[in-house]
């Protein structure tokens, strides 16, 4: 794990000095609050329905147990006793109070934490692959690429005021773990030929009210270009990116507009521009970053073998744990969505158990999803049993780990000012409608993705099952779109038809998994069966 | 022409009026031109030895077209004053200092000592811009 | 009738005019009828409330509840967690919502 060293910590130590002076500056009225929102939103404070909201940033979504206590302290402290893990691998309260505000942005500090950038129209914390330097698939570990591009766009004074916000994804596998084509830049780290590193780029994807797929923009930049490049992508949105209508300025749209060709041959020019200007970390800098990811020290012959005779564990292992490229170990998911819970929340006590989990079964790290899990990256495989009887004590043992269960909800119109309909009631109920576990593995992979607006936090468009709550005349209306889909295939879901009120829309996701069951063939999962059949068997079912 | 409430250069400054940059290219004898949010400023590089000001305007906080004007000014080397005015705020001061920004005309004055302690609170920063600051990298690696 | 709401500066909670001032209780609501500018404009210049606006409600079963749901969670707290919200132990809370 990253460590910070004095430059970084009084970078945080100062931020947090500089927000406790406008928040006092707020407070004692010298700011309006059309001046202090954008400030406060680049520091992750929102104002939602009931209280402030406060994002806290979880770099590439990586953390360490210290970090991860910190978490489930200032819930207890701070808020009413829980955080809700998102989608972009943050955590965020929803109980704030402005005066203190600059207090947890302390606390956080104290131990390499920080909720810079995790909003306002900047570059917002850099995701990454939750499986990152323990997946077996991936040329190099992303997380040190993710790290340089942290410290580049941390404060980046020429990119405090886009047009929008700008979310970065790195990921370092063929196997895209982080929905990355669905950023306004995706990196996927590559090897050419002669065996050297470099980033390829992909621009202008999200989601959204218009969801796009981002194209290649350029298939290599050398590793030791990667942040001149950034630099140029980014220069060519903040100038040319739209401004005239806040629904059209993501750089999508610019990319869109302009088209492909004409976005890269900007950036070509601005890009062999600023290689003149010296931007560029040296190559020390990232040699000094990698060593922070090097692999823990695994047990060398830890053993494979593992007892499965207890038949929940066995359920929970095929369900939520993943190959390691370490023989003996693997990679656990615990999943926060336990039937009828509302999705990514933790308590405080649960924030601090997962702490002390991966202290003790998983080298002092874990991960965050951008599914809202936490994942504990390097756990021997001896070690699995006994693990799993401490979630399950816990209420953290549920195995439906990217099944219809597994869902992603966006907090909606329970928390949300932007929201038109709740989200977390509809995923209660759907959780809870398919609750047995025979019918949970006869429908087997089933991503089903909720967002209760058009901004689409969360990825509806990117659901195998995807719902989009409206607001139509002041009552909640469901939407349900079949087909999307995140990683190497990604593709956007199609719109079924007249949308639902709310048990409605259980109802259809039931009647669409029932046309599932009795049309798939072996070894389809839902959305094979829906690509090779298409849209009008699910249609004549939901509303025949 | 507006004067700077803050302003980091020793030399007198210009008294020209700033003018606008499609009328710069005529005027062979104007040394000030004001850019606004949807100009290039690259339209300006073939004058820069006439150059001695050149204002940005921000008509809105919020529009960040200016910060970019003012790094691309730098990077092809204009060493006159380079003065923010209209809608700059205490909490915009660095980031535009950093972008090449040494003369400051806000619409609504600043508090003097806010804005002292907004241009001098980061001791470090990340990146390496036109401002001549060693970025943390360069630091690290002397 | 036309009500006033805000969120409170410091603590964010959701506030409701009552005639004098904010109230965090929505029975209390007080109609701001044709006053409703008026009233916004100066509490707006005073800094002390955020984002405030004028919707419409009425006044039954002695409490007033505001038109739009987003406005009735407003008023009560999240509805997947009545246990935070201000009626914390009334099984009804949620269905005065929706």
């Amino acid at each position: 794990m990253y460590k910070y060293d004095q430059y970084d910590q009084t970078m945080v130590d100062t931020r947090v000095a500089e927000f406790r002076d406008q928040t006092r500056r707020r407070i004692e009225g010298h700011l309006t609050e059309d001046q202090f929102k954008p400030l406060r939103l680049m520091n992750g404070l929102y104002l939602q329905l009931h209280a402030y909201m406060l994002r806290v940033a979880i770099p590439y979504g990586t953390l360490n147990s210290a970090q991860m206590r910190v978490l489930g302290d200032i819930a207890d402290r701070y808020d009413r006793g829980y955080g809700h893990f998102t989608t972009r691998q943050n955590i965020q309260y929803n109980w704030i109070k402005l005066e203190e505000a600059p207090d947890i942005l302390a606390d956080l500090a104290k131990v390499e934490m920080h909720a810079i950038q995790t909003s306002g129209n900047c570059i917002r914390n850099i995701s990454s692959d939750q499986y990152a330097g323990a997946a077996a698939d991936e040329v190099v570990d992303p997380r040190p690429y993710a790290e340089l591009l942290r410290q580049w766009s941390s404060f980046h004074p020429e990119f405090v005021t886009l047009p929008r916000k700008f979310k970065f994804a790195v990921i370092a596998s063929d196997t895209d773990r982080a929905a990355m084509r669905l950023h306004d830049i995706g990196i996927q780290i590559v090897k050419n030929a002669a065996g050297e590193l470099g980033a390829a780029f992909y621009v202008g994807g999200g989601m959204g009210r218009t969801p796009m797929i981002a194209p290649l923009i350029r298939d290599f930049v050398p590793v030791d270009q990667l942040i001149t490049y950034s630099e140029a992508c980014l220069r060519v949105y903040n100038r040319y990116g739209r401004r005239d209508n806040k629904y059209k300025a993501r750089i999508k749209i610019l990319v869109h507009e302009i088209g492909k060709e004409e976005y890269s041959r900007q950036v070509e020019e601005e890009f062999a521009h600023l290689l003149t200007q010296g931007i560029e970390p040296p190559a020390a800098e990232l040699a000094r970053i990698v060593p922070f990811f090097a692999d823990p020290p695994f047990e060398q012959g830890a053993p494979d073998s593992i007892d499965r005779s207890d038949p929940d564990f066995a359920l929970w292992l095929d369900r939520n744990c993943h190959a390691h490229k370490q023989p003996g170990y693997a990679i656990v998911t615990i999943s926060l969505k336990p039937v009828g819970g509302i999705p990514g929340d933790a308590s405080a006590d649960q924030i601090r158990l997962m702490a002390d989990l991966g202290r003790d079964y998983s080298f002092d790290e874990l991960r965050v999803t951008h599914a809202q899990n936490i994942v504990l990256p390097h756990v021997r495989k001896a070690d699995l049993y006994g693990l799993w009887q401490n979630l399950e004590a816990a209420g953290l043992g549920t195995a439906n780990l990217d099944q219809i269960g597994d869902i992603i909800a966006c907090p909606g119109l329970d928390y949300c000012s932007l929201a038109n309909a709740r989200s977390i009631p509809v995923a209660q109920k759907i959780s809870e409608r398919f609750a047995a576990p025979e019918k949970l593995a006869a429908i087997g992979e089933l991503k089903l993705k909720i967002s209760g607006c058009i901004n689409a936090c969360g990825h509806h468009h990117a659901g195998h099952i995807g719902i989009l709550g409206v607001d139509k005349k002041g009552v909640e209306n469901y939407q349900l779109s079949l087909g999307g889909c995140e990683g190497a295939d990604t593709s956007l879901g199609k719109i079924t038809g007249p949308g639902f009120d709310e048990d409605g829309i259980v109802d259809a996701v039931e009647r669409a998994t029932d046309v599932y069951l009795t049309n798939k063939q072996d070894g389809e999962r839902f959305l094979d069966t829906y690509r090779r059949i298409g849209m009008e068997p699910f249609k004549e079912a939901i509303y025949g | 022409m507006v004067k700077s409430q803050f302003r980091f250069r020793a030399d007198e400054p210009v008294g020209d009026p700033a003018i606008t940059v499609d009328n710069f290219g005529e005027q062979t004898n104007a040394a000030a031109v004001r850019i606004e949010p949807g100009d290039d400023a690259r339209d300006l590089l073939p004058f820069l030895d006439r150059l001695k000001l050149v204002e940005i305007n921000f008509p809105a906080f919020t529009d960040g077209r200016g910060y970019s004007a003012a790094r691309i000014l730098r990077e092809a080397g204009y060493t006159g004053e380079l003065r923010a005015v209209g809608d700059v705020l205490v909490d915009q001061l660095f980031a535009m200092r950093r972008c090449g920004f040494d003369s400051f005309a806000p619409d609504a004055a600043l508090d003097p000592a806010d804005a002292e302690a907004a241009l001098t609170r980061w001791g470090d920063v990340y990146q390496a811009t036109a401002d001549g600051r060693h970025a943390i990298w360069a630091k690290r690696h002397g | 009738m036309k009500i006033l709401t805000g969120n409170d500066l410091k603590s964010g909670a959701v506030v409701w005019w009552d005639g004098s001032g904010w109230s965090l209780h929505v029975e209390d609501a007080a109609d701001a009828g044709d006053q409703a500018d008026a009233i916004l404009a100066t509490e707006s210049a005073a800094r002390r409330v955020n984002a405030a606006y004028a919707i419409d409600g009425a006044r039954e079963d002695g409490t007033v509840r505001p038109a739009h749901i987003k406005d009735r969670i407003r008023a009560l707290g999240p509805t997947v967690r009545l246990d935070l919200t201000l009626k914390p132990v009334d099984p009804e809370a949620g269905s005065w919502v929706i």
